[in-house]
């Protein structure tokens, strides 16, 4: 009984997961335009998308945003762990807390506060205004990330490479990014999926002349159902999934 | 004291300070100024956009909120403390696919689970087209654009972020101290309740706090699922900043969820410390 329970149980949940996902991926080649009945495969709707130039473009937009958006968090937080690791400084207790509470901070509350602030130095709403929001909402995933990684490594070692004479820099260089690559992947990936998948902090501070996916999706889906959005939420989901493993992978590996 | 350390500390503070720490007090000195139709803001200082939180239809909006994100964070917690419990126990070679599994859903996109959960409550939905072809129901039933849907997207969409730290814990849990307990002559109930609940309090806390502060803000749950009836605390702070332009009223619903969130991080805090404090030291 008991062992029955606890394969069943879980399957229920992970059906709970999934079902609703993968209605949306079988409905994506349904030639059936509006019913769930099924009418036969079809790639139609995908060469929909892939005609759509206005949609393309907004893809473009998110592409461009999430690239920018990950690499620079990614530096950023890799130079907030190590430091956090390695170094003593003033507010270091509360640099610790500030990354932990942005993490929870509802994410309107960080769309509108960026809001307010740049409405302030008359930053018009944009591509800057958009990745600087996305930078600073990956920053402290990134360096959860990263950190959880750098707590394993022997501080000996950079006790040894400062013997030997390395600078800080250059054990940052050659020891640090080396050793932490994995982390690092696994941060940018993580910030990348963040940055692409981002509705509400982007709802607030991106303007109508830079369009991003899911906002595009997000307005698509008000004004009602097109199949269209099926394949291009099955893409997003393709994507996610192949990031978030690959990030996984990464950070699994010397274990 | 050597540059590098000057660079990197100092680049991390600057970044937080322009982008999150200005922003925040911005937040929280709108809040506090008299609202003005022409130019956003006047600047003189009132409390009025706080106590206009109390009266009656934003009263009404609020304990809906806490309501929902409540009710959701609870459904999140039972469900999800069993699942925890079997896959973070679980002596399967698959486990890392499984906990894989989890966090699938954990990083993708909120709004493409939502439209998912759309998929399957419309009248249209794969609910209705099993139910009426199994003859239970006649006609479509009405699931989406209600109180009830609101709730299930909430859970669907949150339901990782309860299982995640709630897993992390369990995994830690010493098994020692539940076979301890079981020599002393506990039983299976009174092992859960004093041992099991107790060690994994930072993780129950952990997972509420991360349900429930987002199921209150996700403004877009209740436009694409309840048919904007149901008006949360995140739709307010929309209304007020992108249609009704009253920046003031919205920063102050926002300091006051900072607020909430402070209290609940600071429980969670407490409870951690306590919780590591108290076994480790015995």
């Amino acid at each position: 009984m008991n062992r029955i329970a606890k394969h069943i149980y879980p399957s229920f949940i992970y059906l709970f997961f999934y079902l609703p996902i993968t209605v949306v991926i079988v409905l994506s080649f349904n030639q059936a335009e509006r019913s769930l009945i099924w009418k036969g495969f079809t790639f139609d709707w995908y060469t929909d998308l892939f005609n759509d130039f206005d949609l393309l473009n907004v893809a473009l937009h998110s592409l461009e945003i999430g690239l920018l958006a990950a690499t620079v968090a990614t530096i950023l937080g890799t130079i907030a762990s190590v430091s956090l690791f390695r170094y003593k400084f003033f507010g270091k207790k509360i640099l610790n807390g500030l990354i932990f509470a942005l993490i929870v901070l509802p994410e309107i509350v960080m769309g509108i506060s960026l809001l307010l602030l740049y409405t302030i130095i008359k930053l018009p709403l944009g591509f800057w205004t958009l990745l600087l929001a996305h930078i600073t909402l990956c920053v402290p995933f990134v360096t959860v990330t990263i950190y959880s990684r750098i707590v394993t490594v022997n501080k000996d070692i950079f006790e040894a490479a400062r013997d030997l004479g390395a600078t800080d820099f250059s054990i940052f260089i050659k020891i640090i990014i080396p050793l932490l690559f994995p982390a690092l992947l696994a941060g940018w990936l993580l910030s990348f999926t963040l940055s692409l998948d981002d509705v509400i902090t982007s709802y607030f501070v991106t303007g109508p002349n830079f369009e991003i996916l899911p906002l595009k999706i997000y307005s698509m889906v008000k004004l009602g159902v097109k199949p269209e959005i099926n394949a291009l939420c099955t893409i997003l989901l393709g994507v996610t999934l192949l990031l978030i493993t690959m990030a996984q992978l990464a950070l699994r590996k010397k274990q | 004291m050597n540059t590098f350390k000057k660079i990197s500390v100092g680049t991390i503070w600057l970044w937080f300070c322009i982008f999150a720490i200005i922003p925040i007090i911005i937040m929280a000195i709108t809040s506090v100024l008299t609202p003005d139709t022409n130019s956003l803001v006047s600047f003189k200082f009132t409390l009025s956009n706080y106590t206009q939180i109390l009266n009656n239809t934003y009263l009404k909006i609020l304990l809906q909120s806490f309501y929902l994100a409540g009710s959701c964070t609870l459904i999140c917690l039972i469900l999800s403390y069993p699942f925890a419990f079997i896959i973070a126990r679980s002596q399967s070679k698959y486990k890392s696919l499984l906990l894989l599994l989890v966090i699938i859903p954990f990083w993708t996109s909120s709004l493409i689970r939502t439209y998912a959960i759309m998929a399957i409550l419309k009248a249209k939905g794969i609910i209705n087209v099993i139910l009426l072809a199994m003859g239970i129901i006649h006609h479509p039933l009405q699931l989406l654009y209600s109180y009830s849907a609101v709730l299930i997207g909430c859970v669907y969409d949150f339901l990782p972020f309860m299982i995640l730290p709630l897993y992390a814990n369990i995994e830690k849990l010493n098994p020692e101290y539940i076979e301890a307990a079981q020599d002393l002559g506990a039983n299976k109930f009174t092992t859960f309740v004093k041992i099991i609940i107790p060690l994994t309090m930072p993780g129950i806390i952990a997972g509420s706090v991360l349900v429930f502060l987002p199921a209150m803000t996700m403004f877009y749950i209740p436009v694409l699922l309840g048919g904007a009836k149901n008006i949360l605390l995140g739709n307010l702070i929309e209304n007020q900043f992108l249609t009704s332009n009253n920046w003031p009223a919205g920063a102050a619903i926002s300091v006051f969820l900072t607020m909430i969130m402070c209290a609940m991080v600071f429980i969670y805090w407490r409870s951690s410390k306590n919780k590591n404090g108290k076994f480790e030291n015995e």
